[in-house]
């Protein structure tokens, strides 16, 4: 499968996004921002990072680059899309997804290793999660508090639309497990169709061992299988 | 001509910059501050001549798509 995985000024954690990816078997390529193409993709990824200096508002610049005309019509077409830390905010700035990201709630800038609960295995980003797995990754951010109004949080439960939240290591949604607190401790969503996710985590970060956890990549590897039954699907 | 861009969080953001402040405030000894809410102030220069009503058209669109996020702030523009 191919990954394309955008570049903007100040992302900086595109190297991470390709080493994973490759790491775990898959192609991955970056794409500039002023390019008004992806290229041959599969998937892509909006990496983390600091997308124009984080200026005006996280990810509200990076949301007007040429590429992102590309991306939101990727995903118009059914595309998978998943954006990490600041591509998550660039989607939700870009209206891919709904809400928004705030200030974490101490004002901190939070670089921990942090305990997901996946809420549902229906998606293509949850669904090789193995049931009951707690994953073990890092998150790295100082405005990732979840933000939206109530009538889009009663849309995101009963669509079924949040995909993980911070937990305590037996699973627990508390509040002191919540890093930033955002809303019902939610770390990341998809959209209605169910092919464009964020998450403030970086699954990408703890794809290895030597890195800490491995678990991240579940979470690759749930969208190899969803790319594979496409395929699949396409050439039945 | 100037265009002035207040930008303020939403009520039911939380706003811990805000409440740090406020905080503050009262250990300073300052009495009967009920609130503090921080946002951005821009300032946008126009063109001498430019059609006010035009202006506040565009400048409104603008606020909407780029200067502030209406799922978390609100804001208030003015032309001088």
């Amino acid at each position: 499968m191919n990954f394309s995985v955008l570049q903007f000024p100040a992302s900086n954690c595109d190297q991470d996004a390709v080493h994973a990816v490759r790491l775990l078997g898959h192609s991955a390529h970056l794409v500039w921002h002023k390019d008004a193409s992806l290229g041959d993709a599969d998937c892509v990824i909006v990496p983390g990072g600091f997308s124009y200096g984080d200026y005006l508002r996280c990810g509200a610049i990076a949301r007007f680059s040429p590429v992102m005309q590309a991306v939101k019509q990727f995903a118009d077409n059914g595309g998978l899309v998943i954006g990490i830390c600041n591509g998550f905010q660039v989607l939700t700035e870009a209206h891919l997804l709904p809400g928004a990201l705030v200030r974490n709630r101490d004002l901190q800038f939070h670089c921990e290793n942090i305990f997901l609960k996946t809420a549902t295995n229906a998606s293509p980003f949850t669904s090789q999660i193995p049931a009951g797995k707690i994953l073990r990754v890092p998150i790295a951010h100082g405005e990732g508090c979840y933000f939206a109004d109530e009538e889009t949080l009663a849309k995101l439960k009963v669509n079924n639309q949040i995909l993980w939240q911070y937990c305590d290591k037996d699973g627990n949604l508390t509040d002191s497990a919540n890093p930033n607190g955002a809303l019902l401790n939610i770390a990341g969503i998809c959209n209605e169709k169910r092919n464009v996710a964020g998450l403030m985590p970086h699954p990408e970060r703890a794809c290895e061992p030597l890195l800490g956890s491995d678990d991240g990549k579940w979470i690759f590897e749930s969208i190899f299988a969803a790319l594979k039954s496409k395929t699949v699907a396409q050439a039945a | 001509m100037k265009a002035k861009i207040i930008i303020t969080p939403k009520k039911a953001v939380l706003d811990p910059q805000g409440k740090t402040v406020q905080t503050a405030l009262e250990h300073m000894g300052y009495t009967g501050v009920t609130g503090v809410h921080i946002g951005k102030y821009i300032e946008i220069d126009l063109a001498p001549g430019t059609d006010k009503a035009a202006a506040s058209k565009a400048l409104n669109d603008a606020a909407h798509k780029l200067l502030s996020n209406p799922v978390i702030e609100d804001y208030k523009l003015e032309i001088e």
